[in-house]
């Protein structure tokens, strides 16, 4: 209980501080800071977002491929030109999320 | 809804849309979903209102939950957004809570989770994503369209990094709609088919009531595990939706 630890008159401040990192009080904060991105935490969550990631962007370029081919009467070809765009899009996000440093850019 | 003496699990049943409110209900395609999106807005308002209303110096418990909330909201917003983010504050606290309601709601039996059918969640996910391309515009004009211009890449390159750009900006709005219903839609099917295990396997007679037990115990497990991905989900959609925030309000 009584923890003196030397100094004639640490600030309460202080003193609270050392008292919640022991406690491991502080800990939360400072892991909700750095991965802020990496929303999930566990394994299972970043496998979950990594998946939906890279298939969300391949449905988006398959709809807009299939869209635009219904369009202009063009069948296969332009389907065939948006999903590898859908899947570099998608490795793009994945890419995002685990980027190094987002808000240093910005 | 559960496999009553039969030999076949209906997992799927479980998210039919029935009328709710008897005849006048039934005459505005008024279903148990919307019933519990009500339910849900005003459990949220009760909490605010009941809640705050003692308005003491040291809070009770639903005044400390209240509180609780409004501040995590409140430093979500700004840590994530910026300064700018108070603007937001009212948006995000409400998407947060109602999902949040929405899918704890959900866990109670004979209650109906609205987060999992995917035409709530997408219409929750577009709404966030025409807001964010409204912000970005609203704050940089033309100027957002730079957004999908990656800096530093070679002009010969630049044709294909839009549209790779274009397209990873339009998945935001699958991907955040997906991982809600997803997340939402799965657990409760678990729930369902342990459930219809309990009464499968309890029905063998003497050799079936350990698996059946054990089944009971999973499903309590799974109750558990369904009031963290409820808030969890809750929580990412929230964060979700700061970042793209702070992506239109910042650009880069």
């Amino acid at each position: 209980m009584s923890q003196d630890t030397g100094g004639p008159d640490p600030s309460f401040e202080d003193r609270l501080k050392a008292a919640r990192s022991k406690q491991g009080l502080d800990a939360p904060p400072k892991s909700s800071l750095s991965d802020q991105d990496g929303v999930g935490g566990s394994a299972w969550g970043i496998g979950a977002r990594v998946g939906v990631e890279l298939v969300s962007a391949l449905v988006v370029a398959v709809a807009i491929g299939y869209g635009l081919d219904r369009l202009f009467h063009t069948t296969p070809i332009l389907t065939a030109v948006f999903v590898p765009l859908g899947g570099a899009a998608g490795v793009a996000n994945v890419w995002r999320l685990f980027a190094p440093k987002k808000s240093d850019k910005g | 809804m559960a496999a009553e003496g039969s030999n076949s699990i209906d997992a799927l049943g479980q998210f039919q849309l029935h009328p709710a409110l008897g005849a006048i209900g039934g005459s505005v395609n008024f279903t148990q979903s919307n019933l519990m999106m009500v339910v849900a807005g005003l459990l949220v308002m009760a909490l605010l209102w009941v809640g705050m209303k003692p308005r003491a110096m040291v809070p009770g418990r639903l005044q400390a939950a209240a509180e609780l909330g409004y501040e995590t909201i409140m430093s979500m917003c700004v840590d994530t957004i910026g300064p700018e983010g108070r603007k937001f504050f009212p948006l995000v606290f409400t998407l947060f809570f109602f999902i949040l309601f929405g899918n704890l709601l959900g866990v109670f039996p004979y209650f109906f989770t609205f987060t999992s059918h995917i035409m709530v969640t997408l219409a929750l996910s577009l709404f966030v994503f025409i807001l964010v391309t409204v912000v970005a515009i609203k704050e940089h004009g033309l100027h957002f369209f730079s957004y999908f211009v990656p800096q530093g890449i070679p002009k010969a390159l630049a044709p294909l990094m839009v549209a790779i750009e274009v397209i990873s900006y339009l998945s935001r709005i699958i991907s955040l709609s997906v991982r809600l219903f997803a997340n939402m839609m799965a657990g409760h099917v678990m729930l369902e088919v342990f459930g219809s295990f309990i009464v499968m396997l309890g029905g063998l007679g003497l050799l079936g009531y350990f698996p059946a037990a054990l089944s009971l115990g999973v499903n309590t497990i799974l109750i558990g595990f369904e009031l963290l991905v409820a808030t969890l989900q809750a929580y990412v959609f929230a964060i979700l939706t700061c970042i793209y925030l702070h992506d239109a309000v910042h650009l880069h």
